[in-house]
């Protein structure tokens, strides 16, 4: 148990790191543009713009904790 | 042009992590003596192996767009983690990554652990080799394992990673110290930069996205990502640099 937990963690980090929010935030922003595909636009600019805003986002939650 | 970039990524992304395994390799190798630390090299190396060689082909039979939603996420949420790391680095809020730093530390813990010899290897030595160049490694099959499937081209991912990891050692036995010249901060910068580029392309495609103009939008699309970077890392280094309130 310990070893899944461990291995489960290590991916965590791996991937996620340690801003879980930008990640949830990049799923989100994935889901939309599919979402806007499925209404029928080819929503080509929303991840690019939505990427720069979750970034942005996640370097202000970073610079507030460091400041 | 997409094999172009898709090398260079894979290229740059290995050589970084391949310079980050070779100084804990020269920590243990030093300390700890040779054999321990090779034999944790080479162990390492074929555990890395046999996972590209199982994910690798096992990944090419699930169906392209399918793949490139799930790499591509995974790539953008990974991207976007070296990414933000490169700008905090270069904005100043973080302290750039130091390999002579690093070195001396690993040397120093690696001289004060205690020696326990099984079958002729020194434990402590082939662990920390064996560990650094697995975990590091893990970066890099993940990289070439994800931007080879998506592109349809794991042996040009692999290629690159093998001429980075031939060039890092031919390097390193040279020199026979932390490769510290290397511009680190710079080359994670550009690998975080292309991973986000990649990770939005292939994920929009994936959620049924049409690029303009189809492959050229590559470019348009990593001038973008290097634009709201090169931003970001001015605007958070004049908020640092900025005096606090009173």
């Amino acid at each position: 148990m310990k070893h899944v937990a461990a291995f489960g963690r290590f991916w965590w980090n791996f991937i996620v790191g340690d801003d879980w929010r930008a990640a949830a935030g990049i799923l989100a922003s994935i889901g939309v543009t599919a979402a806007l595909v499925a209404l029928g636009w080819n929503a080509w600019w929303f991840l690019p713009a939505a990427t720069a805003v979750v970034l942005w986002l996640s370097l202000l939650r970073a610079t507030r904790q460091r400041a | 042009m997409k094999d172009g970039f898709l090398f260079a990524s894979a290229f740059l992304a290995s050589a970084v992590e391949m310079v980050e395994a070779l100084t804990i390799v020269l920590a243990a190798g030093v300390t700890r003596g040779w054999r321990s630390a090779l034999l944790g090299l080479g162990a390492a190396v074929v555990a890395l192996t046999a996972i590209v060689a199982v994910l690798g082909p096992a990944l090419t039979m699930i169906p392209i767009s399918a793949l490139r939603l799930v790499v591509g996420a995974l790539l953008l949420a990974f991207g976007m983690q070296w990414l933000r790391k490169a700008i905090l680095r270069a904005s100043g809020f973080v302290g750039m990554h130091d390999e002579d730093a690093i070195y001396a530390r690993e040397l120093e813990e690696a001289r004060a652990a205690g020696h326990e010899e099984r079958a002729g290897i020194d434990w402590y030595g082939f662990t920390l080799s064996f560990k650094g160049v697995l975990l590091e490694g893990l970066e890099v099959a993940f990289i070439v394992i994800t931007f080879g499937s998506a592109q349809g081209n794991i042996a040009l991912a692999a290629l690159a990673a093998g001429v980075a990891l031939v060039l890092v050692t031919i390097v390193g036995v040279l020199v026979r110290a932390p490769l510290a010249r290397v511009p680190e901060n710079t080359l994670k910068f550009a690998v975080g930069v292309m991973l986000t580029t990649f990770g939005i392309f292939w994920s929009a495609e994936g959620a049924g996205v049409h690029w303009p103009g189809g492959d050229a939008a590559l470019p348009g699309a990593l001038a973008f990502v290097i634009l709201v970077s090169l931003a970001a890392v001015a605007a958070f280094r004049r908020r640092r640099l900025a005096p606090s309130p009173a």
